[in-house]
């Protein structure tokens, strides 16, 4: 009697395992990491998939650190991060395909029209608590922001906050979208999202006396910007390398500019 | 032994593979779970792990007691605000009501139970959080939503095995308190409550483990702020929000301390089922 149950739980316990995926053809490759560009990866790589029906690519996401570890071990030709690389993680290829500005946003009904960087600054951290401050009511901010882990909160910490935290008692969203919607609910508070999912339910704070725009954002003007990078193991080749010039095309820049980012070309 | 016995033998076997099966799952999720979030709980101190405030991953601050002390707090007001309300409607529909109306509000309370928990976030989000924001103040993403919330979430545990164990009381006990002269309402609060105390006890335990184990509603309304709340209009994490929140992009530590929270969460939610089945084995022994 005993022995049937053992074998049944020792198979429960094999099936948990993954299987190994067998050895890659050169007309496959592989694309992982950030869920910020994953969107547009999976764009690309349609469009791509139908001018050269003999080439594929997957796009899997799992975040900007996954895609860069898995791109070093080789499990995917291709990584894709939504920040800049660590000092440790320089050993890889990088190629901007695009640029994403990052927008902070409030309710389209606050008369606060703009703010200084500092000023953004501390808000998130807590020490400037009233937006009459800043030239608004006398109403206390609600502080929307988004979880640990995700690459829009990395980039809005290195590009705004530096080494200082967010503090504990802002709102903890887990999405652009959620964020954008209790912004938009919510007459005194502030969020940030990318800068292509503005919309009119929200209006974007002008930074330093500068709206973020595209051409504020080529002239170099708007400081709040991110790369979405492709990142390669040397240099690529096979289908990799077909992949990453039609993203770098003409055509592939204006799938990107449709979609609201910043073309790097 | 003949074709017949073998035969029994056979569905025998099978059967008790299949209802192992259960059982195996769960101790594949424990083994796992522990295996995966304790190391980690030691590496940096079980005092700093459950007391620390600060949860900051990146910079490798593991500290739990905000959502701890947030699921206690959401998880208490929606005691304070199911308990009373689940307890009327059940005195209500075994004593007081007529058989027409228990025949409406019984299934109605069966099908509250039965609404996705998606469904009572989106209700939350779209009517009590703008609600309590204009009445009261605040960002409206609040202790007081996840509360009113959840509080209504487990109002069909409450009810059911509430009335289940006044509807077990034998027929004497009523017959022999109006007997005596007490009225109606006397019946219900001197005989009938205190002999169905430990159903009742076990209803709420149960129905504390449905609010504390509750995540999707809270994620949507609570607000999922890192702090301990200073109100009850102040934003709120709950340990099950934490886990669901970031699991999408964590990696390395932050991804263990996920773990680490769901042992947490799991220790608690063992403790109170014990208790919940401690009270009704009393219950039953009492009776005989």
């Amino acid at each position: 009697m005993r022995h049937p149950i053992l074998t049944f739980l020792l198979l429960l316990c094999t099936v948990g395992v993954p299987s190994c995926r067998g050895g890659r053809s050169q007309n496959d490759v592989i694309v992982a990491g950030s869920t910020s560009i994953q969107p547009f990866a999976d764009k690309w790589a349609e469009v791509f998939m139908e001018k050269r029906p003999n080439l594929g690519v997957s796009v899997q996401g799992g975040g900007s650190s996954a895609g860069i570890q898995a791109c070093k071990s080789g499990a995917c030709q291709i990584g894709m991060s939504s920040r800049e690389l660590k000092a440790d993680e320089k050993d890889l290829r990088e190629i901007v395909i695009a640029r994403d500005g990052l927008a902070i946003i409030v309710h389209p009904s606050n008369p606060v029209r703009g703010a200084t960087l500092s000023q953004v600054k501390q808000i998130f951290s807590g020490d400037l608590t009233n937006w009459k401050y800043l030239g608004g009511p006398d109403k206390e901010i609600t502080v929307v922001t988004r979880e640990e882990g995700s690459g829009t909160r990395g980039a809005f910490q290195e590009l705004v906050m530096g080494k200082t935290r967010i503090f504990r008692g802002a709102i903890t969203e887990d999405s652009n979208g959620t964020v954008r919607e209790i912004v938009a609910n919510d007459p005194h508070s502030i969020g940030f999202i990318s800068l292509g999912l503005v919309n009119e339910q929200v209006r974007a704070l002008a930074l330093d006396g500068v709206e973020g725009s595209e051409a504020s954002i080529r002239a170099g003007r708007y400081r709040l910007v991110r790369p979405f990078l492709f990142l390669t193991k040397g240099e690529p080749t096979g289908a990799a390398r077909a992949f990453i010039d039609f993203v770098l095309s003409e055509e592939g820049q204006a799938l990107v500019k449709k979609e609201g980012l910043i073309p790097v070309k | 032994m003949n074709r017949l016995e073998r035969k029994d033998r056979l569905v025998r076997l099978a059967l008790l593979v299949v209802a192992f099966s259960a059982v195996s799952i769960l101790a594949v999720i424990t083994v796992f779970m522990f295996e995966q979030g304790t190391p980690i709980i030691f590496k940096y101190g079980v005092k700093s792990f459950l007391a620390g405030s600060d949860w900051y991953p990146s910079e490798k601050s593991f500290g739990l007691w905000p959502m701890i002390v947030g699921s206690v707090y959401v998880t208490f007001g929606a005691m304070v605000i199911g308990v009373p309300f689940g307890l009327a409607c059940a005195i209500v529909l075994t004593e007081f009501a007529s058989k027409s109306v228990r025949r409406i509000i019984k299934p109605v309370v069966e099908l509250l139970a039965g609404i996705p928990s998606v469904v009572y976030g989106f209700m939350g989000v779209v009517i009590l959080v703008p609600f309590i924001r204009e009445t009261f103040g605040g960002p409206g993403l609040s202790v007081l939503a996840a509360s009113i919330i959840l509080g209504i979430m487990i109002l069909p545990t409450i009810i059911s095995i509430s009335v289940d164990s006044l509807q077990a009381l034998p027929p004497a006990y009523r017959e022999g308190s109006v007997a005596l002269g007490a009225t109606k309402w006397q019946t219900v609060r001197m005989v009938l409550l205190p002999a169905a105390r430990s159903g009742i006890i076990a209803s709420i335990i149960l129905g504390m483990g449905r609010a504390i184990g509750e995540t999707m509603a809270t994620i949507m309304i609570a607000g999922n702020a890192i702090s301990v709340p200073r109100s009850l209009l102040a934003p709120v994490r709950t340990l099950t929000s934490n886990i669901a929140l970031e699991m999408s992009y964590a990696t390395g530590e932050h991804r263990q301390a996920l773990f680490a929270t769901g042992v947490i969460l799991f220790i608690i939610i063992m403790a109170l089922n014990t208790v919940a089945n401690v009270t009704s084995a009393r219950r039953r022994k009492a009776k005989g």
